[in-house]
């Protein structure tokens, strides 16, 4: 009830200030309007931490993937070390062997829920910054929270040398940030497990007027093609904003997509929301672009939905029978690569309703590589793959044994195995490759390997069609 | 030292010049008023023919200075639209060349001695990208360079887009020995806005001046031989991509890159 009073009274406030607007050639906005307004301060750090409030540092901390986690004591003011005035940041990358984080890095963020700086007439993030060793920091930026992290920009593998040198971090669209919190973020690891010392100071946002000539990038300006189906949930990757500086250096920083904003030019088949995140909803072809500040982002992603997917059906084996590669039925073993690089063949993950597929497109020949399998005592490879194409020509699956050198031995010319390799070959012919439905392909491991196959560790798909993969395992 | 000493010359010169822009006796200031040339490039299509020619290919040894383009006239490297002259360089095979644009001249269409002489412009940026508004003696066929005399009204580095480059040439002082003077543009840079370069050429000295900014003077004191900027000289306007001044272009710079340029205008008195 309250929540609709409220919105009611918003509503009305709306339309009060859209008149005024309308009438404000002869008057101002009325005094009852207040816009939210966020300081413009642009320094950061010059002697002290400057309007950050309190609590303002925030160590990225273990996570699942990294359970050490970034030492929580890296930075501290230093004293004794300053580019100008009497004192700089501090940051201590750990050792690797640190037991209380394995690398440096946090975000700056002010103080208070309600806090935030406007950074709309700024153009780009500067600091000094030098250190004990030529290092180059993994990562330094702005625009993180811990929040929506909406406008995170971060630029890479900043090379910072022994002496005090500028550094600048363009601000993707300033026009955005009118209320931004997240001022400063570093992630820096050691190098040869070595910790060293780094120092910035005179971190603030300026306007420096020199950084232009913008040339935006999604899919790290590729314009890639895709086949793929309803349902299927895919991610606009390689975001970027490039300026060129006064020293002629374009510099490229890695964007937030909020931004930019995304279109799709059918979005009766593909729809992208303001996160960069594309569904695909129908049928059909759509062309994913982006615009940043008016400029068109180069790189696009061309998708075409050729409708509805059924799931492959579901593998009835027990699953302690099984070794099993790529399925959503069974626990996995470790896979090193679905695309061994000896191809032109593109693999994409696709996800629909919970159940995930590996796209296959432009096939001519791929590997999938894995740590070795002992598949003694199993007797096929069985996998399910579905095709929209009629085949030109054989399908065909190759299931290698590396022998016991640790390595794959292959003729180069010939592509057949050599030294202790073994493997087998299956052909399937087109009339074998039904279009439209899921087919369950069974290898036997014999020929080569019918008395080796204790080290698995390659599979090699070779043909000319577009197909989905799911279902990969022995048995 | 001898810098030292043009600068404090300068601040005068500046003050009368923003002041007043009226003659000061003591600095060899004069005001030019009486338009003799004037191109504001307000008809779309080929530039007025009677104004401008063209210099066509690749020169001896790109021109002089190992420059990778080749000059057309083609509607692809120079063309007037929406009341500015477009000067387009493009990276494309083109007669054994990897880039064609475009050098205008008014050699034998017009020329003058003295005088004022401006171009607002907006520059193109990037690695290997030089333009250049220049002027070069009339009599070069007969006196070759750099006996004829070159001043460069305006030439920049499209890798340092923030600094303008001005000088003159002439015998005893030429190429790498031209006496010159570069103006960075404080918080800014040319690529991004149009900008107004010109000089104010008199007797024994030429003015060089950036907008509302007065930058640097060359008078016969300065030149390290003969003064030879007492006859009538033409106009060239051009982007050159490459050579020894600015180094090849590289993997980041854009082409196309246009030089747009709204208007020429020389005064007399």
């Amino acid at each position: 009830m309250e929540n609709k009073k409220n919105n009611h009274f918003r509503f009305s406030l709306l339309f009060a200030s859209i008149f005024a607007v309308f009438t404000s050639c002869e008057r101002e906005i009325s005094d009852e309007v207040e816009f939210a307004t966020f300081p413009a301060t642009g320094d950061i750090f010059t002697d002290d931490p400057i309007g950050l409030g309190t609590f303002f540092y925030f160590p990225y901390g273990p996570s699942p993937e990294n359970p050490p986690g970034s030492k929580p004591t890296a930075w501290s003011v230093d004293n004794e070390v300053s580019y100008e005035g009497d004192a700089s940041m501090r940051f201590d990358v750990p050792n690797a062997d640190d037991p209380e984080g394995n690398f440096a890095g946090a975000i700056f963020r002010i103080d208070g829920e309600g806090s935030g700086r406007d950074l709309t007439g700024f153009d780009a993030l500067t600091f000094w910054a030098k250190a004990s060793q030529n290092v180059t920091i993994n990562e330094m930026g702005f625009g993180e929270d811990f929040g929506e992290n909406k406008y995170v920009t971060t630029r890479q593998n900043v090379p910072l040398t022994t002496n005090w040198v500028k550094y600048i971090i363009p601000i993707p669209d300033p026009s955005k940030l009118v209320r931004e919190r997240g001022m400063f973020r570093y992630a820096a690891g050691s190098v040869n497990e070595l910790g060293y010392t780094f120092w910035v100071d005179e971190l603030r946002f300026e306007k420096l007027g020199t950084v232009a000539q913008p040339q935006p990038a999604i899919f790290s300006g590729q314009d890639l093609v895709q086949q793929t189906f309803n349902g299927s949930e895919l991610n606009v990757t390689g975001i970027t904003q490039t300026y060129n500086l006064a020293n002629g250096v374009n510099q490229t920083v890695v964007a937030a997509p909020s931004y930019f904003t995304f279109s799709s030019s059918n979005p009766n088949a593909v729809q992208v929301s303001s996160l960069g995140e594309i569904s695909v909803v129908g049928e059909g072809t759509a062309k994913v672009s982006a615009l940043i500040a008016g400029v068109k982002a180069k790189g696009s992603l061309e998708i075409t939905s050729t409708g509805n997917i059924v799931s492959a059906p579901t593998p009835q084996a027990p699953a302690a029978e099984v070794i099993s590669l790529f399925s959503n039925q069974y626990d996995n073993v470790p896979v090193t690569t679905f695309r061994a690089d000896f191809g032109n063949t593109e693999i994409s993950d696709i996800a629909v309703n919970g159940d995930d597929f590996k796209l296959y497109s432009n096939l001519n020949f791929v590997g999938i590589q894995f740590p070795t399998i002992d598949a003694t005592g199993k007797s096929s490879l069985f996998l399910d793959i579905y095709t929209n194409d009629v085949a030109n020509g054989n399908f065909q699956v190759q299931v290698r044994d590396q022998g016991t050198n640790g390595e794959l031995n292959t003729n180069i010319f010939t592509g057949q195995p050599i030294e202790d390799d073994a493997e087998t070959r299956l052909d399937l012919s087109p009339s074998q490759l039904t279009p439209g439905q899921w087919i369950t392909i069974e290898v036997p491991l014999t020929g080569g390997l019918t008395n080796q196959k204790s080290n698995i560790s390659q599979i090699v798909f070779v043909g000319d069609i577009d197909f989905l993969m799911d279902n990969l395992y022995f048995r | 030292m001898k810098k030292y000493k043009n600068i404090l010359g300068f601040i005068p010169l500046l003050l009368a010049l923003i002041m007043s822009c009226s003659n000061d006796d003591t600095q060899k200031v004069v005001n030019f008023t009486q338009i003799s040339m004037q191109d504001e490039f307000d008809t779309d299509g080929t530039p007025n023919s009677s104004i401008w020619g063209y210099e066509i290919g690749t020169g001896a040894n790109g021109w002089g200075n190992n420059e990778l383009q080749y000059y057309t006239d083609r509607t692809e490297n120079v063309t007037v639209q929406n009341g500015k002259l477009l000067i387009t360089a493009r990276e494309e095979d083109f007669n054994g060349s990897s880039y064609t644009s475009a050098r205008l001249i008014t050699k034998d269409l017009f020329e003058q001695r003295y005088g004022r002489f401006e171009a607002r412009i907006k520059l193109p940026y990037g690695q290997g990208i030089w333009p250049a508004f220049w002027m070069l003696g009339a009599d070069i066929d007969e006196n070759s360079w750099p006996a004829c005399g070159e001043i460069d009204i305006m030439e920049y580095r499209g890798q340092n887009p923030s600094v303008l480059i001005g000088s003159v040439h002439g015998p005893g002082y030429s190429g790498g020995e031209a006496i010159s003077k570069e103006y960075t543009l404080e918080n800014d840079r040319f690529d991004t806005g149009f900008h107004v370069f010109g000089i104010e050429w008199g007797p024994e000295y030429i003015n060089y001046y950036v907008d509302d900014v007065l930058y640097n003077q060359i008078t016969p004191e300065d030149v390290t031989g003969e003064w030879v900027f007492n006859k009538p000289f033409f106009i060239l306007m051009n982007l050159a991509i490459g050579g020894n001044f600015v180094g090849s272009p590289n993997d980041e710079t854009v082409f196309p890159q246009t030089m747009i340029v709204d208007y020429v205008r020389v005064y007399n008195n």
